[in-house]
């Protein structure tokens, strides 16, 4: 009865039409000639040539960058951890507050998260700017980390670990030479997706951001409320080639450790 | 020797990001609640009083006495508070169902599709949640505004004689919501769905169903918590959502994501705000509760 009728073709194709329609769009207009952003003035790279020129785009940029390069890297270390504590240890006293905490960040609106965030460092006298915001993207996206890392965790042969322990490797060795190359592709895509989630963010970034710290989302947000530019457009579109570069490049090393792992088992099969 | 390590080995893997989280993630809620007892004040930090440990336990106790639930009663005079949360709840709870609505068919046509393409449909959908959240719902600007594309396909052909008033109300903020959180639905329910066993439905079938009601009978309360799943996931980020009311709504769009961050960022309120937060963070405990159990409870079922 499974089947993949022309009812479910189009409401598959309709869905992903709704789903892309505006960000085809808006990289269609990144090229238009007209200032106007509904109206086609012909082909151009104008709106690009003139971000080169934009000081204050560039400056939120960079600031982007390394934030979202260090608190993804934070947040992978952290949430792999997160992670093996939720597999490994299901007992330990406070275990259902650790889950809780793991959970509620995910859907935790963003206002509240920045809100917070923000009265913590107040309190604690912390001056805000890039590392407060680097702070806070590392406590958001190690969730999401964890919640990625934890699902190949669980279909993974604890037996493996078990081996290496019994022929006498210490718990951090067994990690690093057994658990993290098997559970490696999870690792990369939380963190990518946590680098993603921090080059998006708009709302905890302006609550926790100070002077001399403004990141690209907030330059964009405080553009578009003065009015809409294909400046910005072509911004959005250097983005979008960013993330779709990493997105492929991620998915084709995935692809083919799989390949290369299908291969080595069948190897030992043969072997044995 | 090896005992001894393994259990620092593990302590420590639990222990440093529990007390990240503690650190970062739950005391925050704490200060938060503090602050909403406070008094506003013009100072930096805007509020009073400010505990310090150079003042003692004397001083501390008289500071304590110091805060009082005047914002919560404040919150209750005015209101706009309640009509914000009112409506942000509305909102929020008529975008997840028209979000069910669309997700459901991709989702159902998804787990239905040859195996072979799956893994890529699923990309698919992950993919434009990898592409900004706010360049998307800044997009919907130039596709919704009155001379905007839609209105402009509509006008050439014919279906409309002046052009349609969407940007800047409450059916904008639905269609950004819709928009914005549909991968959030699609893929619980795709999980869901595609663990389906088939044969049920044959089944089903076989002893008289329509397909109709074979899918109200069986593929539907099978996706069930595949569905809570999603709700939750749409439903509670939506109630406090910022970006898409602002962008997208208009003036009589009212949502209290967007009263707390005026609160906070034009009149300079931290206590108000605070204050507006406790009470959200309350709205919201209920339905993060009831996702957990559910969650636990489809955990017990999966093994």
């Amino acid at each position: 009865m499974l089947r993949w009728t022309r009812f479910n073709i189009i409401s598959v194709t309709l869905g992903f039409a709704f789903l892309y329609l505006p960000i085809v769009l808006l990289v269609i207009f990144s090229f238009n000639e007209s200032k106007l952003v509904t109206v086609w003035g012909g082909f151009s790279t104008k709106w690009y040539v003139s971000l080169l020129s934009n000081q204050g785009l560039l400056d939120a940029a960079w600031v982007t960058i390394r934030v979202g390069l260090l608190s993804a890297t934070a947040a992978t270390i952290l949430g792999t951890m997160a992670a093996l504590t939720l597999v490994r240890y299901t007992r330990f006293r406070g275990r259902m507050l650790f889950s809780g905490m793991i959970y509620a960040p995910l859907v935790m609106p963003d206002v509240i998260t920045g809100l917070s965030l923000l009265l913590l460092f107040v309190a604690i006298g912390f001056d805000r700017g890039f590392w407060t915001i680097t702070l806070a993207h590392t406590t958001l996206t190690m969730c999401f980390v964890a919640v990625v890392v934890q699902s190949r965790l669980l279909s993974f042969d604890q037996s493996i670990e078990e081996a290496a322990q019994d022929l006498g490797a210490p718990p951090v060795r067994t990690f690093f030479e057994i658990t993290l190359p098997i559970i490696a592709p999870a690792v990369l895509s939380g963190w990518i997706l946590a680098f993603t989630l921090s080059l998006d963010d708009l709302v905890i970034a302006s609550f926790t951001s100070g002077p001399g710290a403004t990141t690209l989302p907030m330059r964009i947000y405080s553009q578009v409320r003065l009015g809409v530019t294909p400046e910005i457009n072509a911004v959005c579109t250097i983005l979008i080639a960013i993330v779709t570069v990493g997105v492929i490049c991620a998915s084709v090393v995935t692809k083919r450790r799989e390949i290369q792992r299908q291969r080595d088992e069948r190897a030992a099969a043969a072997g044995a | 020797m090896g005992k001894l390590t393994s259990g620092l080995y593990n302590r420590l893997v639990i222990a440093i990001p529990y007390t990240w989280l503690l650190l970062f993630f739950l005391a925050p809620f704490f200060i938060v609640f503090r602050i909403s007892l406070s008094t506003t004040a013009i100072a930096m930090p805007p509020y009073e009083p400010v505990f310090s440990l150079a003042d003692g336990w004397a001083g501390l106790w008289s500071k304590i006495g110091e805060l009082s639930f005047d914002n919560y009663s404040y919150l209750t005079e005015d209101s706009l508070y309640f009509n914000a949360y009112v409506s942000s709840v509305v909102i929020a709870g008529i975008s997840t169902f028209l979000t069910l609505l669309i997700a459901y068919p991709i989702a159902y046509g998804m787990a239905q599709a040859p195996r072979t393409i799956r893994p890529t449909l699923v990309m698919l959908v992950i993919l434009p949640f990898w592409t900004s959240f706010l360049i998307r719902v800044y997009s919907w600007i130039a596709i919704l505004k009155p001379e905007g594309l839609f209105n402009q396909l509509l006008l050439s052909l014919h279906i409309i004689d002046s052009p349609l008033i969407i940007l800047n109300t409450n059916t904008a903020v639905y269609i950004g919501i819709v928009y914005s959180y549909l991968p959030f639905m699609v893929l619980p329910l795709y999980s869901a769905l595609e663990k389906m066993d088939g044969t049920l439905i044959e089944a089903a079938q076989d002893l008289g169903c329509t397909p109709i009601k074979a899918f109200w009978r069986v593929t539907f309360p099978l996706s069930i918590p595949g569905v809570v799943a999603g709700c939750m996931l749409v439903f509670i980020p939506a109630v406090g959502e910022f970006v898409i009311p602002d962008l997208l709504g208009g003036s009589q769009t009212l949502m209290i994501g967007k009263t707390l961050w005026n609160e906070f960022n034009a009149n300079r309120d931290w206590p108000v705000s605070s204050a507006v937060a406790t009470i959200l963070l309350m709205i919201l405990v209920i339905p993060i509760v009831f996702f957990q159990n559910a969650q636990a409870k489809a955990e017990e079922r999966g093994k």
